[in-house]
């Protein structure tokens, strides 16, 4: 009550719920209270009842060995790997579903959006109609739709391949397969060469500009680049007489063995491209937005001072139109990574199927495991923000 | 610890802290519902499953609508709740059901963490299905199959358990719903359906062409189901388990639904005991006396039961095999009820 009678109310004569000051301050107080009460009884709720059922919180489990497959994992795991070890599993197939969705979202996204606004009749219907249709069906819908109309009627591996059968590609409803390249020693001169191009643009690009904004002299970047990171680099590749063989993987009784290069599972597909079309169709009209929000006058500014469409997209839409797409973008992204948790529905084992799923129905450690999966979930969440806003502080127009 | 789990909790899901505060007189609890809640299974066929009307039948039903007989001498007094493998015993624990007749495999670690198991239903054991024309014969031809099977079931450990002792390389496919491992199964996505025999009789009448697949021979685990009860309360734990071993011994006294009023005659002690006509054996278990001879009328005894719902008669057509009385050369044995 010190508080109260201190500052501008007690010129006014002491405490008074008149006071618009005080009124202020007792409101806060109540607010807190009220929260703070609300989050104490859900805590003790839990707690309590947890000691009822003699439930005991504790993450010892975490070491306890699992005893079950996991169908795709990106480190090596097996039954006798740990519940601790089940979680970085789900983790990771989460986190690639995530990022491989993201980006190609937002490539497909880009797409869609200008396709929106393209002055081609057919090109602009087609982008309104894949809008329409997908942002309006619910993804868990597509997911089954991919999976169970798209991926499993493919045929079995026992169908197209002959036991024995050397395989270097192999789409089935077991899943795409892919052999595996062995890089021989001149392979690796190809692979630094790309490196180096790739530096060496860095450097030109730079210079380039530099130059450019000293002389108005203009340099062929995109020439110099595509010859540096992509010509060079195959032209040795050729010389070398190819140096990279690609090992085929074998049919086996049931289906081509392990062993190849690649190996993505039908649910990872499936849910990959649910994923990817449904978010794209979100961030088209994002797109599309950003694009519109910029004046038709910048673009005839720019035509009058001589510069083409090309540039003028480039150099005065965009950068522009980036300060309203990327934001809600941001959204899109953390949509995405929260709907890959649908994976569930098909199998997919993803941090939710496998560890809020099947660990918890072994563990029974409710309270831990749907904890641990929030907060992961919260994690990824807050440092995709956070990476979003370090872009946009970016691109952002800088006004003075 | 108590701290930690305060501060753990701030954000925790709490639907486990809304159910019934009082958890302990779960009989008490029932009879103020006037139904008994049971979580069942999806939809397996014998077991508990649903018919177009929304009528549940199967054995494991069964088992409930006993309990509810002999709690309210009324067997229709069981309200049905279907629950995923995965989501099974949170809802016991949680209180959300009162019992959990769902062909459940009693292992230590559930017994030990999610509750306890209070008889067995149904003795049985893991096997596998496969297509006809993969030519296999035997499970040990199964190395770098793709097997088809549901989360969060020992079904799941077991097959990682064989694969793994007879070195054979294996994918594991595992789906949440059982329905969704059979469309699996069928759409060629796995080579090998694996779950529980009984299971596997059931789910391959749900195949498109089921005389396109061969159980094979191999038993891999054993598979006792049973009924499962929370923690906590022995009254319970002894009425869900006196009603699954009245209806076990009626079948051993020769009482059927047909006969159970000629039966309530019979100077048999035992049989007497059984039906209440002496004794007060109902009221220890804080029941009517007559509690076996509702349970007996309205839902039949075992053999009854089994040959109804899973028996040679049915789609899954099984035999009594392990689960015929132990005087027929099964294993199927109750206490007395004395």
């Amino acid at each position: 009550m010190a508080e109260m009678n201190s500052g501008e109310s007690s010129k006014q004569g002491g405490f008074s719920l008149s006071d618009k000051h005080t009124r202020g301050i007792v409101y806060q107080v109540l607010t807190i209270g009220m929260v703070a009460y609300f989050i104490w009884w859900i805590v003790d709720n839990t707690a309590t009842n947890m000691e009822v059922r003699n439930i005991r919180f504790g993450f010892e489990f975490l070491t306890t060995e699992a005893g079950f497959g996991i169908i795709q994992s990106l480190i090596p795991y097996n039954e006798a790997s740990s519940y601790g070890r089940v979680f970085v599993v789900g983790l990771l197939n989460t986190l690639i579903v995530a990022i491989i969705g993201c980006a190609l979202a937002t490539v497909l996204g880009f797409i869609v959006g200008v396709g929106r606004l393209s002055k081609n009749w057919l090109i602009r219907q087609i982008s309104t109609v894949y809008v329409e249709t997908l942002r309006n069906i619910p993804l868990l819908l597509q997911i089954f739709f991919w999976y169970h109309a798209v991926l499993k009627p493919l045929p079995g591996p026992r169908d197209i391949h002959a036991r024995g059968d050397q395989l270097w590609f192999s789409l089935t409803n077991n899943g795409l397969m892919v052999a595996k390249p062995i890089p021989e020693p001149a392979f690796i001169a190809c692979a630094l060469l790309f490196i180096a191009g790739i530096v060496g643009t860095v450097v030109i690009k730079k210079w380039a500009h530099k130059r450019q904004m000293a002389t108005g002299e203009r340099f062929p970047v995109l020439w110099t680049a595509l010859g540096l990171i992509i010509g060079l680099p195959l032209l040795v590749f050729f010389v070398t007489g190819m140096p990279l063989s690609m090992q085929p993987g074998e049919m086996g009784t049931f289906r081509p063995n392990t062993g190849f290069g690649l190996n993505v599972i039908p649910e990872f597909i499936a849910l990959l491209l649910a994923l990817v079309a449904y978010t794209a169709a979100f961030i088209a009209e994002i797109v599309r937005a950003g694009i519109q929000s910029v004046s038709h006058g910048q673009t005839e500014a720019s035509y009058s001072l001589g510069l083409r469409p090309g540039p003028t997209l480039r150099l005065i839409i965009i950068p522009q139109a980036l300060r309203v797409i990327v934001p809600p973008l941001t959204s899109q992204y953390l949509n995405l990574t929260k709907n890959s948790s649908l994976a569930t529905a098909i199998a997919y084992p993803d941090l939710v199927a496998t560890f809020a799923g099947t660990v918890l129905n072994q563990t029974g450690k409710a309270v831990e495991i749907l904890l641990m999966t929030m907060l992961v979930y919260l994690t990824i969440s807050l440092l995709t923000s956070m990476f979003m806003n370090w872009y946009n502080a970016r691109v952002k127009l800088v006004e003075r | 610890m108590k701290l930690l789990t305060l501060a753990a909790c701030t954000t925790a899901v709490v639907s486990a802290s809304f159910a019934a505060a009082t958890h302990a007189a779960t009989l008490d609890d029932v009879k103020a519902k006037g139904a008994v809640t049971c979580g069942v299974s999806q939809g397996l066929p014998g077991f508990s499953n649903p018919d177009s009307e929304g009528n549940w039948s199967g054995l494991d039903v069964d088992t409930c609508r006993a309990v509810a007989a002999a709690v309210f001498g009324d067997a229709s007094a069981a309200e049905f709740k279907p629950l995923s493998a995965k989501t099974r015993f949170t809802a016991l624990t949680s209180g959300e059901i009162d019992m959990l007749p769902r062909n459940t495999t009693e292992t230590l670690s559930r017994d030990a963490q999610h509750g306890d198991f209070v008889g067995i239903n149904y003795y049985d054991g893991q096997g596998f299905m496969v297509r006809k024309d993969l030519g296999v014969t035997s499970a040990k031809e199964l190395a770098g199959a793709a097997v088809c099977t549901n989360t969060g079931t020992t079904t799941e450990l077991n097959v990682a358990d064989y694969f793994r002792s007879n070195g054979m390389d294996y994918t594991v496919v595992a789906f949440e719903k059982a329905d969704e491992v059979v469309a699996a199964y069928d759409a060629g996505r796995c080579d090998v359906y694996t779950t529980d025999q009984s299971g596997i009789a059931a789910q391959r009448t749900k195949l498109a062409d089921p005389s396109a697949h061969i159980i094979l021979p191999e038993i891999i685990s054993k598979e006792p189901l049973g009924p499962m009860v929370r923690h906590g309360d022995n009254q319970w734990a002894d009425i869900v388990k006196w009603s699954l071993n009245c209806m076990i011994n009626a079948e051993e006294a020769g009482i059927t639904s047909a006969n159970v009023d000629e039966m309530k005659g019979s100077d048999n002690p035992d049989i007497k005991r059984l039906l209440g006509t002496e004794g007060d054996l109902g009221q220890l278990l804080g029941l009517p006396n007559d509690y076996c001879y509702n349970i007996v009328k309205q839902v039949g005894n075992y053999g009854e039961s089994f040959e109804r719902n899973v028996g040679p008669d049915t789609p899954l057509g099984l035999e009594r095999g392990l689960n015929a009385l132990w005087k027929d050369g099964g294993i199927m044995y109750a206490a007395p009820a004395r």
